[in-house]
């Protein structure tokens, strides 16, 4: 099949997929218990990671940035500088693609290991539909956990910014507190959230697609898992750029 | 149009025999004329073939020739490019989602490798369709116990999948696709790679099935003991409710047993184990005897 037409027929695929979940929705049973289970696994399971993440990254923008802001004795701003990045860009993306590959990962290794064994066809036989118990929840669950997990990364950074500013640099923590609460504006914090809900359907979807599509056995389970982080990441950045551009004609006053 | 209206006409004829004279008079599985294609690869070229109440399919037939795709044509997991499948009177073909569940809740699959959920015990598993419906959690107990006690694995009810033996799996699959007890029971290659005393317990299962139960079924295999055992054995209650497995002997012949050969996508053969082990076809010699 030639590429155009592969890549026409996932993405026909990956939007069917987002309408039969959908509209599993609108239909009991709605797997509550599940929806619970996946917001601890992926929500809960990544906080460490996301923390970390966001505190070191916090940590390098004031490094990198500090020595020029000093050179035009603008130091005050650091705080700003930090809370935009981390706020509009950094923390969304960074949280995203860490989400990507542990969560988007194992997303398509279960459900490619359950479709190579047979088990999402038993689950049919069983009278149960795999997209309502399985996507659904899933969908459900990166859509509300990314959202707060990408605000823990923010605070983490902002922490992680303003203490290497006070250790290494020895900047006054109020003057990086009030320079954060200055530079940030309620749109970039709305900004700061729709990305990471559109992040959250982007893993989910397309983990979800590859895992339920694998082929050949225990390595079509290894090459989703592969396509589905890859794909993914590249679709966080592409989705990043766009969203980044519709958010500046919305927030005119402001540049994502 | 006339083509639908005489469908219809007869679909709706199936329905009234089925009422006015009881399920009998309808076939449980009905395939006719089905077709089905990958690209441009046939795998099943205009198969017919009726499965009666209380009777056992045994579909043989080497790798690739599309005795497990019929399996999953019953269940509605693919659908024919042409024909008609008929389960109860009712053609499946056009079904959505909604209806065929419906449909396979009168259907137990039994999958090659068990196909049993990893993240749940065998007691979840085995369970599962009840606690999808919802039903009251004592009686799920008791109707799983009452499974695992059929196939003679109650020990095994708070294991998980992964401590069973690859018997113990098919058995446990077994039970589970009996919950609710189904008038359809399919078994994908229920023995592939299992030691004969436990291939035996398996077909030993199936022949209750058929005799004690009522269950239509379709068994795919090409194991030739399974077809020696389910062919030629059927199951009898003795006055303290024992069961016993006797051989039909030569004076008698199971009518409940038939046996259909595929090959590339077509029947090849369909009859008694007797007639097909007097053919002279040279494909079906050499599968029965190997050389």
């Amino acid at each position: 099949m030639n590429p155009i037409k592969k890549f026409l027929f996932e993405v026909q695929a990956i939007t069917n997929l987002l309408w039969r979940s959908i509209k599993g929705l609108s239909k009991s049973p709605r797997y509550f218990k599940e929806i619970v289970t996946q917001i601890d696994q992926i929500g809960v399971g990544s906080i460490g990671i996301v923390v970390l993440n966001g505190f070191f990254t916090g940590g390098v923008l004031i490094l990198q940035a500090y020595p020029t802001l000093e050179y035009y004795g603008a130091q005050s701003n650091a705080g700003q500088g930090v809370a935009t990045s981390l706020i509009r860009e950094l923390g969304p993306v960074l949280t995203a693609l860490m989400v990507a590959g542990r969560v988007g990962s194992a997303i398509s290794a279960e459900l490619g290991s359950m479709v190579v064994s047979q088990q999402i066809d038993a689950m049919r036989a069983l009278g149960t539909s795999p997209v309502r118990k399985l996507v659904t929840p899933r969908i459900i669950a990166l859509i509300v956990a990314l959202p707060l997990l990408t605000i823990s990364a923010d605070m983490f950074g902002l922490i992680g910014g303003g203490l290497v500013a006070k250790q290494l640099h020895g900047l006054d923590p109020k003057v990086y507190i009030q320079s954060v609460r200055a530079g940030v504006q309620i749109s970039d914090l709305i900004g700061g959230l729709i990305k990471p809900l559109t992040f959250g359907l982007i893993i989910a979807l397309v983990s979800c697609y590859k895992g339920l599509s694998t082929t050949g056995g225990t390595v079509g389970v290894g090459r989703s898992t592969t396509n589905a982080v890859v794909l993914a990441s590249i679709n966080i950045i592409i989705a990043d750029f766009f969203l980044s551009k519709i958010l500046q004609s919305l927030f005119k006053s402001t540049m994502f | 149009m006339m083509l639908e209206s005489a469908i219809d006409h007869e679909q709706a004829f199936s329905r009234i025999n089925a009422e006015r004279f009881g399920k009998r008079v309808v076939p449980a599985i009905e395939f006719r004329d089905v077709e089905l294609a990958f690209d441009e690869q046939v795998i099943l070229d205009k198969i017919s073939f009726t499965i009666r109440r209380g009777e056992t399919k045994i579909a043989l037939g080497g790798s690739g020739s599309g005795k497990s795709t019929i399996i999953r044509l019953v269940l509605g997991l693919i659908k024919p490019d042409a024909g008609q499948i008929l389960i109860d009177g009712e053609d499946i073909c056009e079904f959505d989602d909604q209806e065929l569940m419906r449909i396979r809740k009168k259907i137990g699959m039994v999958f090659q490798e068990g196909a049993l959920f990893d993240s749940l015990s065998v007691y979840e598993n085995v369970a599962y369709r009840l606690h999808e419906e919802n039903v009251d959690e004592d009686e799920i107990e008791h109707e799983v116990v009452r499974m695992l006690q059929f196939v003679d694995l109650e020990d095994a009810i708070d294991k998980m999948p992964a401590e069973l033996s690859g018997g113990m799996r098919r058995r446990v699959g077994i039970a589970r696709a009996l919950v609710g007890n189904p008038d359809i029971v399919l078994f994908d290659e229920p023995t592939a790679g299992l030691d004969p005393p436990t291939a035996r317990t398996i077909c030993e299962l199936a022949i209750k099935l058929r005799d004690l139960e009522d269950v239509s079924s379709i068994f795919v295999t090409h194991e030739m003991n399974n077809l020696d055992w389910i062919a030629s054995e059927y199951s009898v209650l003795d006055s303290q409710g024992n069961v016993h497995f006797v051989t039909e002997g030569d004076k008698l012949c199971l009518i409940n047993t038939e046996v259909m050969m595929l090959r590339r996508g077509h029947i090849i053969f369909s009859g008694k184990d007797e007639q097909l082990r007097q053919t002279d076809d040279p494909y079906i010699a050499r599968f029965l005897r190997g050389k």
